[in-house]
Order: structure tokens, then C-alpha cells, then sequence
């Protein structure tokens, strides 16, 4: 679960205004260009970082990477041949800088278990996992925000009680049990949704392709049935992430919120005799839209990553899946290339959530 | 307790240095006790504990024997959870598992920590390109996303529980070498360090006598609001496969055993699961109320 205080507003080591007299526009845009080379610089070496874990959790693998390729029985000879096509002669960093390159081509090698080429099946199963994280912190933002604004505004009131249970509960429910208790309550006793999979059999493949995400695809074709179908199947995987994005969105919406109401402006607010909904929602609630930009950033990544377990109990066939069971074939270059893909979205909707704030946030520059 | 003693603990003007120490804690379990959920998280903690550790004596049978005749029996008298696929009490089995569930839990939470506090401690007080070296690697971990940087260290280190106790140390200590340079940072320029500066201490000695006692009771706060975190994350690679290998009797490991019958034989997946809950649970209801008696500015909102 991320963590309030660490992942909290960037730019806060935004530097005071230069200077006695008030900047410049051009002082103030070339500060704003030095703060996004900045951080263009750190995420230049974050994923130098990310590159560089992943080679070297590949080169620790116990598994011989050139046996793989050429076969249990291939001569001395073959195997030696291999052995320098794949550059593992060469010196260690020569190798990462090699790795570095196929990389940054998009080439992450073939995987061992599908036969295709990983890139190829990471664009496959991609969209699945997206689809779901999607939906999932769209429930979460739905319903979380408006829980966290009435828990604040009504603070120790009923309404604030179960918001507190429901997010403890969230932080502490394992989320693949939760999954499965669903699926047995909602799928085998009452029938109500879809099983595990993405869609029926009778529609497997019978949307074209547009985007790859099922819903929209299904819209696209105007298939109404295979809408449904699908709607059937992710409405209970993407509640239970939606659920647990919740249960930090709503804890993330109270605490700002109670920062804002108990500042000296919304006092004025009322003392102006603004309705009580006036002061919540048109003040306190458009001070925190900013910080609350972040959060729900950082919770879709975090979705992307939890959809790991969440993808093996409803077998859906998203990265998460892909990775697991790449894991457990021993197959390195698919685990590898979907680290570094999903590391790369999280890295991504960090600084998404980063130029955001300093846009939105006429303080941070 | 008699009143003589507490008054002895309450007293404003301690005469001793162990007097101060004592009563201190004492008024931090004062505050500790008023909150009543987090009493029963250190019940049901205690209560596991408990179990735990007199595990072989508790548990109604072997949770290894199997008994083919009794398999994916429901709850009934004999058996009070039933009876996995194997015909293996899930009670007993449940029992032992506590004692995995607390292994893995106690190390994590002993290396990461320290881990963090080494880092974090060196880079705030040393300052410079240590400071920069140090923080850039912080940050790189911490950009990974957590569980899948677990697994890839699992894949490559092999499944088993060590290996999943060092990949969940090697993920999670970002986090509280970012805590405990922030901490770090707030006092490394306060007076009694230039005290104790003055007096000829070296900078090891500064750090290890005079930042850290300053720095753990924020980690420990962290520490116990992380530990459900770390369960969770402990059961998941279990149910992945990856954690506790069979027949060990892992909670994540016995929902993954009980995820092929879940339609027809709930209770196998079901009871792990709860128990997992309640723990993890309990971890955090007891975090918050160390926060409110460690922490006073962070806590109650």
C-alpha cells in the first residue's frame, strides 16, 4: 500500500522566489525549465536504475540463459556458438550496455514459454491490465472522494465511522482472498456476474481489436451482447481494486480536507454565511484538487502493480498474469521485460503526477 | 499496580534517570491503554503469539498427516475448519502456520528497518555526494513497483521462504531510509549534537549514540503500520507459489491450495484467509495506537 508521507505533494523543495523585486517572466520560465531538467534528470536515472536492477537480477538467475535457447542436447559446439551470439563472452558492462540498447529498441528477446517475441505479448496482455486498473480507480475515485469530503465535513459523525472501517478493513484484507470470496459468492451461489476470464468463450475474438481494451473495442463494433459480456466479467474484479483504491482515496480526501477546513479562509467563508455545501465543496474541496491529483496517480499505479494477484484469481489474462506465469516457467525474458514495462508506468505516472502539480499549482515552480 | 509505585512513576520531578525512563513509558501505556481497538489488536498479537509458540502443543493433530478417507470434510466437531484435499486438519494447520507468519513478519521487519536507518542515517548526516549517491538509490528502489520487484528477486534467487523474506527486506526498505534521513536532517544541526561534538565524540559515535535513539521510535511507528503491509505482501507471494514451499503449512500458500475447490469446499480457502484478516488487522489497529503514544505530532487528525 503507498504510504501518505512519502509519496506526499512533490515540489515542496520548490526554492523561494529569487531577488527582492518579483521575478521576471523570463526568470520564472527559465526557473521552471531548470526544475523540469531536473527532474527529466532523475527519472533519466531512475530508469538507468530500473535497467540496471533488472540485468542484474537476470544475471543472478540460477538458470543457464544458453541452454534455454539451444536445448538440453545440443553439441559443445552449438552451444558455444550461442554462448557469443548472445554476447555473454563480452565483459559484464559491455553486456548491460547491449541490454541497455535492445531495450531502449523495445526488444526485450523472445520469450521461452509463448514462443513470441515478449514485446509482441506484452501489447497483447497490456490493455487487459490497463482495462482493469482503469475501471478500478475510476470506482475508486467515485466513490472514495465524495466518502473522504462527507467523513471530513462531518467529522466523528456516522458517515465518518464508516469510512474509517471500510479503509481499515481495505489495508487489512488480503486482496486475492477477497477475490476468491467473491467469485464464490457472486459468481457460484447467486450467479450474478461473469467467471473468471475476460469474456465469454462464445465472444473470444469476436470483437476486432481497436484499442485492445474490451469495452470500448465492443462499443466501437456496436456489439451490445459482447459489451455486456465483458461488462459481466470485469464488474467484480475491477470493484474489488476499486475498492481497495478507495480505502486509501477516501483516507488521502479526509486528511486534506480536515487541513483545509480548519484553515483561517473557510473560517471568512462561514462568517460570510455561506451555506455549509457552498463552503465545503466550492472551497475546501478546490484547495485540495491538486494534492488530490497526485494521489489518485499514484493509486493507479499502485492498482497496476496489485493487479498481479487480482489478475491470477480471475485469470485474466493481463501483465500481471503474463509475469507470474513467465515466473514460473523460468522464463527470464518475459519476467524482465514486464518489470521494466510496468517499472516504466509507475515511473511515468510519477512524473505525470509531478508536472501536474507544478502546472496546476500556481506555488510550486 | 499499588498507588505508592504509580504515583512513583507519574512523579513531575524524577529523581533518577531510570525514574524519568520508567515513567515515561508508564504514561505512554496510559495513553497506549486508553484506546481501546488497539488494546485488542495487542490481544489478538498476543494471542498469536501465544499460539505460535505453543503450537505442537495446541493443535488438535499433526498438520502434516495426511488422511485420504477425510478429505475436504466440512467444519464439524472433529474437525473444527475441516479438512484440506489431502484430509489435512486446517485448524492444526493454521496453528503451525502461525509461527511462518511471524517469521517472516519479525525478520522483514528487523532487516528492512535497520537497513533504512543505516542508509538513511549516513546520507542525512553526512551530507554531500554521500547524501546524493545514497538518496538517488533510495529513490530508484522506491520507483519500482514493490511486489513485482519482489518477484523478479524471487525468480531469480529461487522459490522458498528465505528468498521471499529477502526479497520482501530488499523492497521495503526505502521507506524508512527516507523516514530516518528526514529525521536525521531535523537534528543533525541541534545543540546537543555540537555538545556532544565539542566533547571529542566521532562521527560514529554521534550516529550511533546520539541520531539513532533519536530515529527509532519514528521507525518503529512505520515498522508497526508497515507490518499488516508486510503480511499482506508475505501471503501473496505465498499464494503465488513463491514463498513457503508445500507441504509448509503457509495462510497465502493453503488459499492458493484451496482456490481449485473454492465453488464446492469453501472453508479450505476461506479459514486461511481469515486468519490472514485478523492479523494483519490487528497489526494495524496497534500501529495507530503506537502512533498516537509515539508520535504525538503525526497522529489523531
Amino acid at each position: 500500500m503507498v504510504h501518505p508521507d512519502l509519496t506526499g505533494p512533490p515540489g515542496q523543495g520548490a526554492p523561494p522566489p529569487a531577488g527582492g523585486a518579483t521575478p521576471g517572466r523570463g526568470a520564472r520560465l527559465r526557473r521552471r525549465a531548470r526544475s523540469l531538467g531536473g527532474i527529466l534528470l532523475s527519472l533519466a536515472l531512475t530508469l538507468l536504475g530500473l535497467l540496471l536492477v533488472t540485468f542484474v537480477i537476470g544475471r543472478v538467475m540460477p538458470i543457464d540463459p544458453v541452454l534455454k535457447v539451444v536445448g538440453e542436447r545440443a553439441t559443445q559446439a552449438q552451444y558455444d556458438a550461442a554462448f557469443q551470439a548472445m554476447g555473454l563472452d563480452k565483459p559484464i558492462w559491455q553486456q548491460f550496455l547491449r541490454y541497455m540498447a535492445e531495450v531502449l529498441q523495445g526488444d526485450f528477446g523472445r520469450s521461452i514459454s509463448t514462443g513470441h517475441p515478449v514485446a509482441q505479448d506484452l501489447r497483447r496482455v497490456f490493455p487487459a491490465t490497463v482495462e482493469l486498473a482503469t475501471l478500478g480507480t475510476l470506482i475508486g475515485v467515485c466513490v472514495g472522494v465524495p466518502l473522504g469530503v462527507v467523513a471530513a465535513a462531518r467529522r466523528g459523525g456516522w458517515i465518518d465511522q464508516i469510512a474509517r472501517v471500510v479503509a481499515l478493513v481495505g489495508y487489512s484484507m488480503p486482496i486475492f482472498w477477497l477475490g476468491l470470496m467473491g467469485l464464490l459468492l457472486f459468481y457460484g451461489i447467486l450467479g450474478w456476474v461473469g467467471g473468471p476470464g475476460r469474456q465469454g468463450i462464445i465472444y473470444d475474438g469476436m470483437v476486432p481489436t481497436v484499442t485492445g481494451l474490451i469495452l470500448v473495442d465492443s462499443l466501437v463494433a456496436g456489439d451490445w451482447a459482447a459489451f455486456r459480456d465483458a461488462f459481466s466479467h470485469i464488474v467484480l474484479p475491477a470493484s474489488l481494486l476499486g475498492y481497495f483504491s478507495l480505502a486509501y482515496i477516501s483516507r488521502m480526501t479526509r486528511s486534506f480536507m480536515l487541513e483545509q477546513l480548519s484553515a483561517e479562509y473557510v473560517v471568512t467563508a462561514r462568517v460570510k454565511g455561506l451555506s455549509e455545501r457552498r463552503v465545503v465543496w466550492g472551497h475546501a474541496f478546490r484547495n485540495i484538487l491538486v494534492p488530490l491529483i497526485t494521489v489518485i496517480a499514484l493509486s493507479f499505479g499502485s492498482l497496476l502493480e496489485g493487479s498481479v494477484l487480482t489478475e491470477i484469481v480471475f485469470s485474466w489474462p493481463g501483465i500481471g498474469q503474463y509475469i507470474t506465469k513467465a515466473l514460473l516457467a523460468g522464463d527470464m525474458n518475459a519476467v524482465l521485460g514486464g518489470t521494466v514495462v510496468v517499472g516504466t508506468c509507475f515511473v511515468a505516472l510519477n512524473l505525470l503526477s509531478d508536472i501536474l502539480y507544478r502546472l496546476l499549482d500556481p506555488r510550486a515552480t | 499496580m499499588t498507588e505508592t509505585t504509580r504515583a512513583w512513576l507519574l512523579s513531575d520531578a524524577p529523581q533518577t534517570r531510570r525514574q524519568a525512563r520508567l515513567g515515561a513509558i508508564y504514561q505512554g501505556w496510559l495513553t497506549f491503554r486508553a484506546n481501546r481497538l488497539a488494546m485488542v489488536g495487542l490481544a489478538i498479537l498476543v494471542l498469536l503469539v501465544l499460539v505460535a509458540a505453543f503450537a505442537p502443543w495446541i493443535a488438535p493433530q499433526n498438520p502434516y498427516a495426511q488422511n485420504l478417507a477425510e478429505r475436504l470434510k466440512p467444519p464439524s466437531a472433529q474437525h473444527w475448519l475441516g479438512t484440506d484435499a489431502l484430509g489435512r486438519d486446517i485448524l492444526s494447520r493454521l496453528i503451525h502456520g502461525s509461527r511462518v507468519t511471524l517469521f517472516i513478519v519479525g525478520t522483514v521487519a528487523l532487516i528492512a528497518p535497520v537497513i533504512g536507518l543505516f542508509v538513511g542515517t549516513v546520507a542525512g548526516f553526512a551530507g554531500g555526494w554521500v547524501d546524493q549517491v545514497l538518496m538517488r538509490i533510495t529513490d530508484i528502489f522506491l520507483a519500482f513497483p514493490k511486489l513485482i520487484l519482489a518477484l523478479a528477486f524471487v525468480a531469480a534467487l529461487g522459490p522458498g521462504i528465505g528468498n521471499a523474506v529477502l526479497a520482501l527486506a530488499i523492497t521495503s526498505w526505502p521507506p524508512y531510509a527516507r523516514l530516518a534521513r528526514a529525521e536525521t536532517l531535523t537534528i543533525r544541526n541541534a545543540d546537543y549534537i555540537a555538545a556532544a561534538r565539542l566533547q571529542g565524540a566521532g562521527p560514529l559515535r554521534l550516529l550511533i549514540g546520539h541520531v539513532w535513539p533519536l530515529c527509532v521510535s519514528s521507525l518503529i511507528v512505520r515498522v508497526a503500520l508497515d507490518m499488516a503491509g508486510i503480511i499482506l505482501s508475505a501471503a501473496g507471494l505465498g499464494f503465488l507459489g513463491l514463498g513457503a514451499q508445500p507441504p509448509m503449512p503457509e495462510w497465502g500458500a493453503m488459499i492458493s491450495d484451496g482456490r481449485t475447490y473454492i465453488l464446492d469446499f469453501w472453508w479450505v480457502a476461506a479459514m486461511p484467509g481469515m486468519a490472514i484478516f485478523v492479523v494483519s488487522l490487528a497489526f494495524n489497529l496497534l500501529g495507530d495506537g503506537l502512533r498516537d503514544v509515539l508520535d504525538p505530532k503525526g497522529g489523531r487528525e
